[in-house]
């Protein structure tokens, strides 16, 4: 019951991510980071396989890290998703594939433009105004659908997050344990303080 | 006393050389003209064909210029043999960036993937170093139009207007006159035809002798390379009064 969120925005990108560690029904830890930044400008959201999601995240956190050095300039959304999806892809071919799900949430180093990538464990890669993985998708997508627009502002963008998180509390079975919310815009990436403990009443 | 050092290339003499570079560079100044100049909304790529003869079949493709990718092209100065192994290296190198970024491949970079593979010959492996120059001409988001000049050595560097081969030391300092930083590609092409006509050992010009090439920027935005068929490069030099006489042969 991991939950994975990303809304994107006029100048902006919000990736948000459950702190709850979890295996089987137990939580393990309530503070647990499912993000990995990538350079200034990449965040890389991850859930799915406990061992998996952190070690695919990390070899393409140092796989972007070493394009920078190497290169003297940071690759862009678009070319980091094309690039994680050609490994996820290379992976899912392999004797035993990586079984991870990832949003990657960046702005775009030239023209300045906000972009959101779903990618799943088969390779799959979307981009798209919102996003959501696991069982935040029954939950989320509706509320998305309804109050989203292409050039909302930062606060709207954090509004509709709300409403996300609240509809979340209220419907999963099992506590999230509050969420990491990270922003990008075009100056980097910034973690949001984000506060779940108001309790949110069930239907 | 060269010779024991001259006919391997991966020793240093004792004067500090590597012969085989040497030879390799010496090797290219004799080869035909190339040149490139840099516009702001283009490139321009010429190059002097030495192989022309009445026999020679004219209308196959271009001997000196190549397209290496959507957003590159290059001119040969040199061996045209290794050449083509190393454009060959250069495109599959594009399309494996292609593949992987789905974006194309910024020119720096494919540049210096062919500068390493061409220093790895001064170092160790063959037995001699490549025999070519490029001059490479393209356009990437970041930077812009871009042209770079490489050798055999696998040194290279970002250039306004540059030359290789035969008589480049007077095509160069003819540039240094008359290159203007602002001028367009119609201005950069009629520079590049002038100094081809005074580099080369025959005073008019045709499209048998010279190749030709530009990356610009269409009307809606979108880079395109063009290699000029001999129809267009005829059109040019009548323009600059460059041209052969009308088939004064009869």
């Amino acid at each position: 019951m991991e939950v994975l969120l990303g809304i994107t925005g006029k100048d902006f990108v919000i990736v948000a991510a459950s702190k709850a560690a979890m295996r089987g029904a137990s939580i393990l830890k309530s503070n647990d980071d499912k993000t990995r930044p990538l350079n200034k400008h990449n965040l890389l959201a991850f859930s799915g396989e406990a061992g998996d999601t952190i070690q695919f995240t990390e070899y393409i956190q140092a796989n972007i890290a070493l394009y920078s050095m190497r290169n003297e300039t940071d690759l862009g959304p678009s070319a980091v998703a094309s690039f994680i999806r050609s490994e996820l892809a290379k992976s899912l071919r392999s004797r035993k594939p990586y079984n991870v799900n990832l949003l990657l949430g960046g702005v775009d180093p030239i023209s300045r433009e906000p972009s959101l990538y779903w990618l799943d464990y088969l390779a799959s890669s979307a981009k798209l105004p919102y996003a959501a993985h696991g069982y935040a998708q029954y939950y989320c997508l509706s509320i998305l659908d309804k109050h989203h627009h292409p050039d909302i502002s930062f606060d709207q963008g954090m509004r509709i997050l709300r409403m996300c998180t609240d509809e979340l509390q209220r419907r999963l079975p099992i506590d999230f344990k509050g969420m990491t919310v990270k922003v990008v815009k075009k100056d980097g990436i910034q973690e949001v303080e984000y506060d779940t403990s108001k309790q949110v009443l069930s239907a | 006393m060269s010779r024991r050092y001259d006919s391997r290339t991966t020793i240093f003499s004792p004067e500090g050389r590597l012969y085989q570079v040497e030879y390799a560079l010496e090797a290219i100044s004799h080869a035909g003209t190339a040149l490139g100049v840099l516009a702001t909304d283009g490139i321009v790529l010429a190059a002097e064909r030495k192989v022309t003869s009445k026999l020679l079949e004219q209308d196959t493709s271009a001997e000196k210029l190549y397209i290496l990718n959507d957003n590159m092209i290059c001119a040969v100065a040199g061996m045209t043999a290794d050449a083509n192994i190393l454009i060959n290296y250069a495109r599959q190198a594009a399309q494996r960036y292609l593949i992987t970024y789905n974006e194309d491949i910024p020119c720096e970079q494919l540049v210096r993937r062919l500068c390493d593979l061409k220093q790895g010959y001064t170092q160790h492996g063959g037995l001699r170093p490549f025999g070519v120059s490029f001059i490479y001409a393209g356009w990437d988001p970041q930077r812009q139009f871009q042209l770079y000049q490489s050798n055999p050595s696998g040194n290279y560097g970002g250039w306004k207007a540059t030359s290789v081969g035969a008589n480049n030391a007077s095509a160069q300092s003819l540039m240094k006159q008359d290159y203007k930083e602002d001028c367009n590609l119609k201005e950069a092409c009629s520079l590049a035809v002038k100094i081809l006509s005074k580099t080369m050992d025959s005073t008019k010009l045709s499209s048998e002798k010279i190749e030709f090439a530009t990356v610009g920027r269409t009307k809606d935005g979108t880079i395109y390379h063009h290699i000029w068929s001999g129809k267009e490069i005829d059109a040019l030099l009548k323009e600059e009064g460059l041209a052969k006489e009308e088939e004064e042969s009869g």
